[in-house]
Formats: structure tokens, sequence, C-alpha cells
């Protein structure tokens, strides 16, 4: 048996770890290290940049590259249109921004960089905090949008047509609870989602792991292989669930942009 | 029973949500199919719906979760 008994740990992979910079970096008395957060972040802003730099190239015979990136941003502009109309082009770059960082945030957590000794990676969306202001920027346009272009008009939104009367006292209050939980629904959704798959991805490696370290023979055959099996279908999963969550989030953002320019 | 074992068994109830949440996404893609696969011509279009209802029902599924880990993990 290797060492001590290994129970491995699911939730150390969710650790913000500095990597330089001192306590001294503070801004308005909070630290502002450079975490592995931070240098992930980076990295998908990398990645993105480098993704649409070669893409980006306006040539009227598109080669493979510049396809995928119009595939990407025509995904993006088909969304808006069928959800809110003409108007919608308008707010293309906010949502292929967010859907773009949240899909390479979401992939570049499941990179395998852990075999390089000492390496693991960082899923900087299985953070509430990261999550919550995506979401933030989503609720904050609405309202932004909303307000600019309705004024006070927009509290409307909260008495859907044709109500009766005597229900005048109740729709509201379901409306404006609906309305107010949009941004906690967004994070936490996508927050739990890829933290929930990231967890039970590490037990069954920690089942993996535990098993080839057991001292009885049969252990390996009967626990680990079966287990590592899971475990390819889950990681396969788990890739359908980064996408799945980037394009769910772009989707609710771009119906409640609706909601905003159209006033449903 | 002390309250470090009464939240285990809480935890472990919350994962019927979850189980509870796993039917539903299942159903609303069950119900999908069966549409699409009557009407194929109409399904594309309803695909931002498919994923909505999908929304939905996963978040309940996801806050059985987030219980669970605010009873293990903060409680």
């Amino acid at each position: 048996m290797a060492g001590e008994s290994g129970k491995i740990d699911p939730m150390y992979q969710f650790k913000i770890e500095p990597l330089f910079g001192s306590d001294h970096w503070e801004i308005a008395g909070h630290n502002v290290m450079f975490t592995n957060s931070s240098l992930f972040m980076v990295l998908v802003l990398g990645a993105l940049w480098l993704f649409m730099a070669g893409g980006m190239k306006r040539d009227m015979v598109p080669g493979r590259w510049q396809m995928a990136v119009e595939g990407a941003t025509g995904f993006i502009n088909d969304m808006l249109t069928a959800n809110v109309g003409p108007e919608g082009k308008k707010y293309v770059p906010l949502v292929f921004s967010l859907f773009m960082f949240i899909l390479m945030a979401n992939f570049m957590g499941m990179m395998p960089f852990g075999i390089v000794p000492g390496v693991h990676p960082f899923t900087i969306t299985s953070h509430l905090t990261v999550t919550a202001v995506l979401a933030l920027f989503s609720f904050g346009t609405v309202l932004v949008v909303g307000f600019w272009k309705h004024g006070l008009h927009f509290f409307s939104l909260f008495v859907p047509h044709g109500t009766p009367w005597w229900l005048l006292w109740l729709i509201p209050v379901i409306e404006l609870f609906s309305f107010m939980i949009r941004p906690f629904s967004l994070a936490l959704r996508l927050f739990v989602a890829m933290t929930a798959g990231h967890i039970m991805m590490k037990v069954l490696a920690g089942f993996v792991i535990n098993g080839l370290n057991a001292e009885a023979a049969w252990v390996p055959l009967i626990v680990s292989f079966p287990a590592f099996l899971l475990m390819i279908g889950i990681t396969l999963l788990e890739l359908l669930v980064c996408a799945i969550q980037a394009y769910v989030f772009a989707l609710l953002t771009s119906l409640y942009i609706n909601d905003a320019v159209n006033l449903h | 029973m002390d309250a470090e074992a009464a939240q285990m068994i809480g935890a472990g109830l919350a994962a019927i949500g979850a189980g509870i949440a796993a039917g539903g996404v299942g159903n609303v893609f069950s119900s999908f199919l069966q549409g699409a696969l009557r009407n194929p011509a109409a399904a594309d279009s309803q695909q931002g719906r498919l994923f909505i209802g999908f929304a939905a029902v996963e978040l309940l599924g996801l806050l059985a979760f987030v219980i669970a880990m605010i009873l293990i993990f903060v409680a």
C-alpha cells in the first residue's frame, strides 16, 4: 500500500492558490495576488484571442479556421435574431463574449494538464464569485437596456397582457420574484453544474487510484477497471455539460434581453 | 442522534431530489423527441424551448446538490 491510506480529497481541485505576488498587493483592503484562478482566466483569454485572431480574415472564400469562427458568431447571431428579433443584432458582441468565455473556461478546466506533475487544471467557472459576476453582466444589461428604452414603463414587465383585474395584487409579486431570481439562477446553475461534475470525476478517479494501490490482487480488476471505463463515459458527459451550460447561459441571456427590448 | 449524523442523513436525502430531477430531464427530452418524431419539420424551431425546459428542470436538481453541499461543508 502506497504511503498513508490515500483518501483523495475531491474538493482540493477548487482551492485557490496564490502563484506570485505578495500580501501587500491590496486594493481597498482586499488582496489581489495573482492566483491560479487568474492564471486560467489569462489562459482562457489567450485561447479566445488566438481563436478569434486566426479566423477574422474576411476572405471571400473562407478557410477552415475562418469557417469555425464564423460558425460560432453565426450561431449567436441566429440565436439573438430568433429570440429578440432584428433589434437583437446589437447584443451579439455581449452574448458572444459571455458564451465563448464560459465555453472556453469550462473546456480549459477539463484539459488534462494533470499529466504534468504538480500542475492541475482549474475551472474558473466552478466558483460562485466568477459566475455571479458573469450573471450580473447579463442582469445588468437587462436593467440598463430596459430602463433606457422604456423608462418607468419597464415596470409593465411585471403585469403581463390579459391579467384579470382581480389578480392584480398577486401576479406582479410573482413576476417580480421570478425577475429578481434570474441572476441567482444563472450564476448558481453554471457554478453547481461545473462543481458537481468535477467532484464526481475526482471521486471516480479516487476509486481507480485507491483500487490500484490496494493490497488484495483482485481489487484493481474488479474496482479500478470498471471505474476507469465509467470515468471515460463521465468525462464525455462532462464535455457535453460544458457546452450545454455555456449554451443555456447564452440562451437565457438572450431571452432576458428580449424581455428588456420588447416588454412581453 | 447527534447533529453530524443528522447532517449526513440530510445530505443523503437531498440526493433523492437530484434523482427526481434526473427523471424530469428525461421527461423533457422524451417529450421533445415524441413531438419531434410526429412533426420533424417543426422540431428545429423548438430547440430553444427544449433547452429552456431542460435548464429549468436541471436547476432544481442542482439546488438539491447545493443543499447537500451546504449540509456537509457549511452547516
